[in-house]
């Protein structure tokens, strides 16, 4: 089994906690997690609705193999409606929380209505209990962290909570749990907030048995997990440089978008990187970088343990911030780095603290002060918005107050709060937006690697580099190397990684093993674990069903294939240096393959045959 | 050659692979909170400290123990508790200064590390080898006797 | 070299194999009291419950240990001993001469001075032969009345209400085991025993007991209740078995007074375990402590010293407790009702029963109580028993206590990377 086979609905409304057995035929159909959370989310929301509003619901859900020792096995998703960008959201954390919630007996937790006053959930074992939470409201993570480790004193408890930038409307809001690993994107943490909940926790020590084989088992996984240590990315290069190992070789490439995307390489990369947190700064001695830190089960370890230089103007007057937490990785550091033109590794590090400490995903928060930076320099926006601060491209100053004003949900923190599209539009300029249905670009220019390009455009959250990460393949070479300036072949690509990452999602297990598994290493497990058969090819289908379900529930929520689009700064203005010189991104040529491969009518329309195909519900 | 566990918390990332092994093996479910060997995270330190029986020579636990239930495993030095003699009057756990023979309130005995009968479960599971089993004199293991011996009222 | 041991406990039992692991040739005799073998009250309860037969209370598991170490057990009890002749009068008249002796008689259970005290069907629960009586004179339903929530009463409660009778405690303090609680935690001790469906009668006591007719017992008690009752057990106080040695000049207070070395006030004979009235580590007084941590440390400090002369000196035994209330398990340390000038972390979870406190002078800690806690509750005696200076841990574990076991790796065991001096 690996399901515990139970889940948790809380109605926030009523108060009501009731146990509810899991719907196995689903489980077989969507796995867990990712899919068969979405399937749950479909059966019970109406997809138009607001996504704020109490008829939106949020499932925290774990795979099946989740909380086991396969390395990596100690996901969890956060899957609801998006206030962000009105698509499906799904937000994948590691950590501890996910495992915990599974050795409580859990596979998941509905959360649906709104509770009257702010509360939290507390979750020990078998016992569910609805708490008030009027003292944690307005606190940030950290803070209410401790106050709930003051009042449930057990060291052991792990907890997932938002910040006040969900709580003041953030629509990319973070939830945050082990302190600095996030369900980052899309606004779940706001839909969280918005149900006033404030925080889940949990304390599990009843175990998870019932393997299906468990001697298959413990084999299968031990030797997967020396696939990841023998594999030069997931042995050495995640390890030593986290995923910041990626910040100089995707600038060599000419694929790292650079002041709000207006160019494609960043001067001031290689002072960011991963390299750069081992370099013994000036002040101490000591690096950015103090260890990796690992989630639960994961063998891999990327997780960057930091600190900030104690001399550094953010933090010279805070000794709160003089402590190691969760450091830079690569999105966030280029998200608040190359995309804004600061290149101050402690500046960096600072406001991936107050990301984490607050809750504001680090991606959307980078990309839409970008935005802001570029709006100010056109004019768009004056000192008068910002109270007299010169928000300007490379201003560490400027980066670090606006983080400060978005955390707190203040001045033009508000603004800033809206994300990138809806702040450009406020403004009139929004084809300054670098977004797909409103949600933020992450680390890649679709000019210099235009697998990426088709990805953003038809991923189901909007503009992701984890629905189908063919960078693997467009620069790293996994399984196969292809090339990044090639927009040919790479819609079947695309469809392959995205269906491939929607089955690991539903899983239990982290994206990032498969720089080093295929899906020949990671079926095996997944198979020794959860009864039915789970070859390489029947989880292949389940990625491709769970991705149309998603699909299916966007276009019932007004999504259509005119939103399948990139900004047309990627599509028409060239990068102007690097290997990518002189290219935009051929989405045009990419898209009606793209659309065929999947069964989708000419306009990205889900049909009613590709519908039936995979028995999704009308 | 004797061999103990040689823990070295620099090297350790924190991922609990060795809590699930261990609690895997001996307990047949991944469940930490039943884990022998225990990872405490220091997180404004940036530190994770694997922690587990040590055996010390002075087994404060078998020296406790009322009715004979801890034995020294003369093969690898352990001490080991027999589960079938174990009355669960939870005396160890008290007297062993270092709280790393604890009650397992399900079965009403006290468990504590038996180095896996020599094959340690934990060592295999960890993946940077900050649990590692070696020749038990190339350990640290002195230096927590020594320690140990602060605690000793016989000094015997 | 003739080394004689009065009393087969743990303390006996210890110094006897500790002896022999330091003189191989010298005779060694160990008389036993009582007429089985070597046992542990410890494990009583747990026979009265059924857990274990009569033989898994023994101290000793193999066949042939003590005769395979060449020690000899002797039963009999001492009355008297000289130690001008150096020779041990034993009850019936045998006279035993020893070199060195070593008296490690133990305690026996008291009963108090109440009418009716003698009555039948009262027992005391301290010795094997009791535990016996108890089993063969309750069965489901009977009406038990358990005098005395102290230690003893409380660790044969749960074997009593899994017998499956009445159950009904009177205790004379105002919580149940106030010699390990304080007021929290023995309120929710008895709390406990109340959601069990045990009885607890608290700040009373038992005036009478008088046998009329139906129900074979009636017990008043001081506040004028009168209670049925098939059985009584008196678990209310121990007192250290010393009758033997009056008039041999050895000194004995509480219990016997022994030196820092575990000898009493006259040359060659020493004393361990619940008769002897041994330094204390955390008050550096001399008191009887009577618990087993203790009387096997006494036991070996004892033998160590009556070897090689008065050598090794011995820095006082901890104090501590632990104690398994119908399953809420509960531990004291040192001074856990604190010291003068000292300071107190508590956290208390009332409705699932869990409670820590722990007792500061300055920043070590001193002493410490813990209810519900099962995992690493050794590390508060190695912190105590070291001494270790907890530096900003101190105010980590003000806040929380609950991460003692951090605050030990980082104190104790100097597993601490000193970085931010907040």
């Amino acid at each position: 089994m690996s399901w515990t086979r139970k889940f948790l609905r809380v109605n926030l409304t009523s108060g009501a906690i009731t146990e509810e057995a899991l719907n196995m035929q689903w489980a077989h159909d969507y796995l867990g997690q990712r899919g068969l959370a979405t399937r749950y989310l479909v059966d019970e929301i109406d997809p138009a609705c607001d996504a704020l509003g109490p008829d939106n619901k949020m499932i925290m859900t774990t795979g099946p193999l989740t909380g086991t020792i396969a390395s990596t096995g100690g996901r969890y998703s956060v899957v609801c409606k998006s206030p962000l960008t009105g698509t499906v959201a799904c937000s994948n954390s590691g950590g501890f929380f996910g495992a915990e919630l599974k050795f409580a007996g859990w596979d998941m937790i509905i959360f649906e209505g709104k509770a009257a006053t702010p509360m939290y959930l507390s979750i020990e074992d078998d016992v569910a209990t609805l708490l008030p939470a009027d003292d944690l409201w307005g606190k940030t993570v950290w803070e209410a962290d401790k106050m709930l480790r003051q009042k449930h004193q057990d060291p052991q408890t792990k907890i997932a909570c938002v910040g006040r930038s969900a709580e003041e409307g953030c629509l990319y809001s973070a939830i945050v749990n082990d302190l600095h690993r996030a369900a980052g994107r899309s606004g779940v943490g706001t839909v969280m907030a918005s149900k006033n909940l404030k925080a889940v926790i949990v304390r599990g020590t009843k175990g998870l048995g019932g393997i299906q084989d468990p001697k298959r088992f413990l084999q299968v996984t031990k030797d997967a997990k020396k696939v990841l240590a023998d594999n030069a990315v997931t042995g050495q290069g995640l390890p030593a440089y986290g995923t910041q190992v990626l910040m100089n070789v995707i600038n060599e490439v000419g694929a790292l978008p650079t002041r709000n995307m207006r160019e494609t390489q960043f001067e001031g990369a290689s002072n960011v990187g991963g390299e750069a947190m081992h370099e013994p700064r000036k002040s101490d001695g000591k690096p950015n970088l103090t260890t990796n830190g690992a989630c639960f089960s994961c063998t891999i370890a990327c997780g960057r343990i930091s600190t900030i230089d104690r001399t550094h103007f953010s933090v010279k007057d805070k000794p709160e911030y003089w402590i190691n937490s969760g450091g830079l990785e690569y999105e966030a550091a280029w998200a608040l780095g190359p995309d804004t033109g600061v290149d101050d590794i402690d500046a960096l590090t600072y406001v991936n603290f107050l990301c984490n400490e607050d809750g504001m995903d680090p991606i959307s928060f980078g990309s839409t002060v970008a935005a802001a930076m570029e709006l100010f320099e056109t004019g768009a926006i004056t000192t008068e918005q910002t109270g007299g601060v010169e928000l300007k491209f490379g201003s560490a100053e400027a980066l670090c107050w606006a983080a400060e004003m978005t955390a707190k949900g203040e001045g033009f923190g508000i603004d800033l709060g809206l994300g990138s599209k809806r702040l450009c539009e406020k403004y009139g300029k929004p084809e300054l937006s670098m977004t797909v249905k409103g949600q933020e670009f992450p680390a890649y220019d679709p000019r210099g690697i235009q697998g990426m390009g088709l990805a953003y455009a038809t991923a189901n959250r909007g503009a992701c580099h984890l629905r189908g990460y063919t960078v693997a393949s467009e620069i790293l070479g996994i399984p196969e190397k292809t090339d990044p300036l090639e927009s040919d072949g790479k819609a079947g690509l695309v469809k392959a990684f995205q269906d491939a990452t929607a089955a690991v999602d539903s899983a239990g297990l982290c994206v990032f093993t498969t720089f080093a598994w295929t899906m020949d290493d990671i079926a095996p497990q997944v198979d020794a674990a959860c009864e039915g058969d789970w070859s390489t090819e029947r989880m292949m289908e389940v990625g491709e069903r769970i991705w149309n379900l998603e699909k299916d529930f966007n276009q019932k929520a007004g999504i259509t294939g005119a939103d399948d689009t990139l900004p047309e700064r990627l599509l028409k203005e060239a990068a102007n240096t690097g290997p990518a010189k002189g290219r935009v991104n051929e989405l045009d040529k990419m898209l009606p393959e793209y659309y065929q491969l999947r069964g989708y009518s000419t306009d990205g329309s889900m049909t009613d045959e590709t519908r039936q195909k995979w028995a999704l519900p009308s | 050659m004797q061999k103990s566990l040689h823990i070295d918390p620099a090297k350790c990332t924190g991922c609990l692979q060795c809590e699930s092994a261990c609690s895997l093996v001996n307990e047949g479910t991944v469940n930490p909170a039943k884990s022998r060997i225990k990872v405490f995270s220091f997180h404004d330190e940036g530190r994770f400290v694997p922690y587990t029986c040590t055996q010390c020579d002075e087994a404060w636990c078998m020296q406790a123990c009322p009715v004979d239930a801890i034995v020294l495993n003369p093969v690898n030095g352990s001490k080991d508790v027999l589960s079938d003699v174990c009355v669960g009057c939870k005396v160890c756990t008290i007297a062993c200064p270092f709280g790393t023979i604890n009650y397992n309130t399900s079965t009403g005995k006290v468990v504590k590390c038996d180095l896996c009968g020599g094959d340690p479960e934990c060592v295999s599971a960890c993946p940077t080898q900050a649990i590692t089993y070696v020749d038990a004199n190339a350990t640290g293991l002195d230096k927590m006797r020594a320690w140990a011996m602060k605690t000793d009222n016989a000094g015997a | 070299m003739h080394y004689v041991i009065i009393g087969a406990g743990p303390a006996g039992v210890n110094a006897a194999e500790h002896l022999r692991k330091y003189n191989s040739l010298a005779q060694i005799t160990m008389l036993v009291a009582e007429d089985v073998p070597p046992y542990s009250r410890m494990a009583l309860p747990y026979f009265l419950v059924g857990n274990v037969k009569a033989e898994g209370t023994y101290l000793r598991k193999n066949e042939g240990h003590f005769e395979g170490l060449n020690i000899t057990l002797k039963h009999g009890r001492a009355s008297a001993v000289d130690p001008v002749s150096k020779a041990i009068t034993l009850l019936g008249g045998e006279v035993i001469n020893y070199d060195k002796l070593l008296v490690a008689s133990g305690a026996t259970a008291t009963r108090p001075p109440i009418p009716g005290i003698d009555l039948k069907n009262i027992f005391n629960c301290w010795s094997l032969a009791d535990s016996h009586k108890i089993v063969e004179s309750t069965q489901p339903g009977s009406k038990v009345i358990l005098m005395g929530a102290g230690f003893i009463g409380c660790i044969i409660l749960e074997a009593l209400a899994a017998r499956g009778v009445d159950l009904t405690v009177i205790e004379m303090e105002n919580r149940m085991v106030s010699r390990m609680t304080n007021e929290v935690m023995g309120t929710m001790i008895k709390d406990w025993c109340v959601n069990k469906g045990i009885k607890v009668l608290t700040s009373t006591k038992v005036s009478r007991i008088d046998d009329d007719g139906d129900s074979p017992l009636t017990v008043s008690t001081e506040d004028g209740q009168k209670l049925p009752a098939d059985v009584v057990i008196c678990a209310t106080g121990v007192r250290s078995n010393t009758a033997f040695l009056e008039g041999s000049g050895i000194e004995v207070d509480m219990g016997i007074v022994v030196d820092d070395f575990m000898q009493s006030s006259v040359a060659d004979v020493f004393a361990a375990g619940d008769v002897a009235q041994g330094r204390d580590l955390s008050t550096g007084d001399y008191y009887v402590q009577a618990i087993q941590p203790t009387a096997v440390e006494h036991g070996k400090l004892a033998a160590n010293n009556m070897v090689f002369g008065k050598r090794t000196p011995h820095p006082g035994n901890l104090n501590m407790n632990v104690l398994d209330t119908v399953g809420l398990i509960s531990t004291s340390f040192g001074m856990w009702m604190g010291v003068d000038g000292g300071e107190e972390a508590e956290m208390s979870d009332i409705g699932n029963f869990k409670y820590l406190n722990l007792q500061f002078k300055d920043d070590v800690l001193v002493g410490a109580s813990s209810l519900g806690m099962t995992q690493h509750v050794g590390v508060m005696r190695g912190l105590i028993q070291t001494g270790a200076h907890l530096g900003d841990w101190k105010a980590k574990l003000m806040a929380e206590p609950n991460r003692i076991s951090e605050a030990y790796l980082a104190s104790a065991q100097a597993q601490h990377v000193a970085t931010a001096p907040v």
